[in-house]
């Protein structure tokens, strides 16, 4: 179920994103994490392997989204460190991973093809026209490549954040409420992607405080509480139990 | 305690020793007179400055390097002192200025430029009253009060490079410049007086500032607890 | 990914955008212009009078529109997080400065461009054969502004009162650079136009130090 601790990189991690792309592995080391008079985490430790799919569970302010902001290397912990394994010689942790965050993180002003190539260019991606092409398609958006996105409706902008996301074949997927805001067509093909990357072995770290179908495919449950792991369902045990805990609460 | 008592005690007195060697020990000047005598605490004042502005930008540059949140209080500090020494140049220079020249102020580079400092680390201060978050306003105001500090050798470059009316430097500058000996003297007596008046002023702003982030950091802990023990709220606590 | 081809996708980003919205060069030259004119009507200078104070009033306007358009310049990368974007993607923080840098100084050129022109009509001040140096004046001049603009920008937008804070920032620390810049335009302008190369160098060196400085902090200027 868990994919392997270490994985040999493909030679080219700008690999067409329908291609197995194997997974990246990351631990966090006694991660805490203050903002002034909030300590957001506390004392964290986790490791995660190549391929696991994690789903990160917990109330608003329990720690989810600071700790997907540190993964990406937005924010350093006030303590402890994050180790990425399974890295190429040439490779860097923040070309092998990607973000869904809590904003789309487009320019409005762009449009939907112009923003994709903007970050195709910037993470390295080959064959540009072709791949944001290709993402277009994919996420149903081909027809409005050409117009900017503060046009798009909300499903739309999440869509587009998605394939951001995922256009440069990243090893690493860190969603932070991925499914908010997607229309019916837009979660039905984010659902499809996911179970694809999946079984791909990207590794995949997923936050969310309410119930959603993808949560099934997840390998893996952890809750956090006030910045610390309430519950940690193990690379090799059964996340229901956890998962189960939180639609009785929602 | 005994010895603050002692030590401002000794400051204070070395203050009045100062006054009264600048006001009658001294030598009388040949060009200007006796109202020269502001000079002493004027350029005294201006030396603290530079002093303070000194420590706030070796105070940003070791926050930057080690992160130490002791470092930006140091600096915060540093810099309100030296606004205040800049305050007092820049109130007792105009004092000096209309008896003997004439006008209470002029844009001439060497007032222009040091206007400009003082400006400086308002907006530092500033730029940090507008800022909540304590470790961005650390880094940011940190890069802010660099920058200010390396303008402030240009801002000199520009004012020897300026024909100005200001005194020419009398220290370091070209022929008929150079003082009685006995003006150094009584000069180094005021520096020191008003350096041993600004150092424990900056220790105990210093102080407080650290102790504010104490408090903050003990209000943490508490809040902390009430959320652990989740029986009752911080508000009781406090 | 290096440094440079980084700034330059970047540019390429920020010229995009500017040019579909055009609002930021739309304020910077209508400003700068309306600033001109109305000194112009104002005090009606003569030629004379125009020589002697046009220089400041040239590098005035700079000044004021210049830190009209550098506020948004990091404050724009709030909407949606797009700076976030940016700082998760495989690029340094100098690269994404820099390319600022750049497009600011893009922007800044263009209103120089179509400003010193009117300038010279409104006042009957001649541009011939100085054009070459001017050029190099208001160059060196702008990079000043725009590096440190640039900075304060990304420092400002994390304060309350942004639009207020940053010319309060960049004012007094453009002074020494304002100085310079008044001079060595004034040389130029003189009867005997003449190119003071120790103010032009005193330019040139104002940039490197703050480029230098700008290159060195970045990081601390990017971080969460």
């Amino acid at each position: 179920m868990a994919g392997p601790s270490s994985v040999s990189l493909p030679q080219s991690a700008s690999a067409v994103a329908t291609a197995p792309v194997a997974g990246l592995g990351i631990s966090f080391e006694k991660i805490d994490k203050r903002f002034g008079s909030l300590i957001a985490l506390r004392g964290v430790s986790l490791n995660i392997a190549a391929g696991e799919f994690v789903a990160l569970l917990g109330h608003n302010g329990a720690g989810k989204t600071t700790l997907l902001r540190i993964a990406a290397l937005l924010m350093s912990p006030t303590a402890g460190r994050v180790r990425f394994n399974g890295l190429g010689s040439a490779e860097s942790p923040k070309s092998a991973t990607g973000m869904v965050g809590h904003s789309t993180l487009l320019y409005d002003e762009l449009t939907a093809e112009e923003n994709l190539s903007l970050f195709a260019k910037l993470y390295g991606v080959r064959e540009i026209p072709d791949r944001v092409a290709q993402a277009l398609a994919d996420c149903g958006l081909a027809s409005r490549a050409g117009s900017i996105v503060r046009n798009f409706s909300r499903g739309m902008r999440q869509r587009l954040a998605i394939a951001r996301a995922l256009l440069h074949g990243p090893r690493l997927l860190l969603l932070d409420e991925p499914a908010a805001g997607l229309d019916r067509q837009g979660a039905a093909w984010f659902a499809e992607t996911l179970a694809r990357l999946r079984s791909s072995g990207t590794t995949i770290l997923m936050s969310t405080h309410a119930r959603n179908e993808s949560l099934d495919l997840a390998t893996r449950a952890i809750s956090l509480s006030a910045g610390r792991i309430e519950h940690d369902s193990g690379p090799d045990g059964d996340p229901r139990p956890v998962l189960a805990a939180l639609r009785a609460e929602a | 305690m005994k010895y603050r008592i002692a030590g401002s005690a000794f400051a204070a007195a070395l203050i009045i020793f100062a006054g009264y060697l600048a006001l009658y020990v001294a030598p009388v000047d040949i060009r200007q007179g006796q109202i020269y005598r502001i000079f002493y605490f004027h350029i005294s004042a201006w030396v603290s400055t530079f002093i303070a502005f000194g420590i706030v930008f070796l105070s940003n540059i070791a926050y930057l390097a080690t992160r130490g949140q002791r470092w930006d209080s140091l600096g915060a500090s540093a810099a309100e002192v030296g606004v205040a020494c800049c305050s007092i140049g820049l109130i007792t220079g105009p004092l000096w200025g209309k008896p003997v020249w004439g006008i209470w102020w002029t844009w001439d580079a060497r007032l222009t430029t040091t206007f400009i400092m003082w400006l400086l680390y308002i907006s530092y201060l500033m730029l940090r009253g507008l800022m909540e978050d304590p470790r961005r306003r650390a880094s940011l105001s940190a890069v802010f009060g660099i920058f200010a500090f390396l303008d402030v050798p240009l801002v000199y470059m520009s004012n020897r490079l300026f024909p100005t009316q200001h005194p020419g430097p009398v220290f370091f500058g070209g022929p008929d410049s150079g003082v009685d000996p006995r003006m150094v003297h009584v000069l180094l007596v005021c520096m020191l007086a008003i350096l041993l008046v600004m150092i424990p002023v900056l220790v105990d702003r210093y102080r407080i500032e650290v102790m504010q982030g104490e408090v903050e950091e003990l209000r943490q802990e508490i809040e902390l607890r009430s959320l652990d023990s989740q029986s009752r709220p911080a508000k009781e606590v406090l | 990914m290096s440094t440079a081809r980084a700034a330059a996708i970047l540019l390429g980003k920020e010229l995009r955008l500017e040019f579909r919205t055009r609002e930021l060069l739309n304020a910077t030259v209508v400003f700068a212009i309306v600033v001109v004119v109305l000194f112009s009507f104002a005090f009606n200078p003569t030629p004379d009078e125009s020589r002697h104070y046009g220089p400041g009033l040239l590098w005035i306007a700079f000044l004021f529109s210049g830190s009209l358009m550098l506020h948004p310049s990091f404050a724009r990368e709030q909407s949606n997080d797009t700076l976030d974007a940016l700082r998760m993607a495989p690029v340094s923080a100098f690269a994404i400065l820099l390319g600022k840098m750049l497009a600011n100084f893009i922007f800044l050129a263009l209103a120089e461009v179509v400003l010193v022109p009117v300038f010279a009509v409104l006042y009957n001040v001649s541009l011939a054969g100085i054009v070459g140096r001017l050029v190099l004046v208001l160059a060196l001049g702008s990079i000043g502004i725009i590096v440190t603009g640039t900075v304060f920008s990304a420092i400002s937008a994390h304060a309350r009162m942004r639009e207020l804070l940053l010319p309060l920032l960049m004012l007094p620390i453009l002074a020494p650079l304002l100085i310079a810049a008044v001079e060595a335009t004034s040389a130029l302008f003189a009867r005997q136009p003449y190119l003071d190369q120790t103010w032009v160098a005193f330019l040139a060196g104002f940039d490197v130090v703050f480029l230098t400085a700008s290159w060195l902090l970045c990081d601390f200027l990017m971080e969460e």
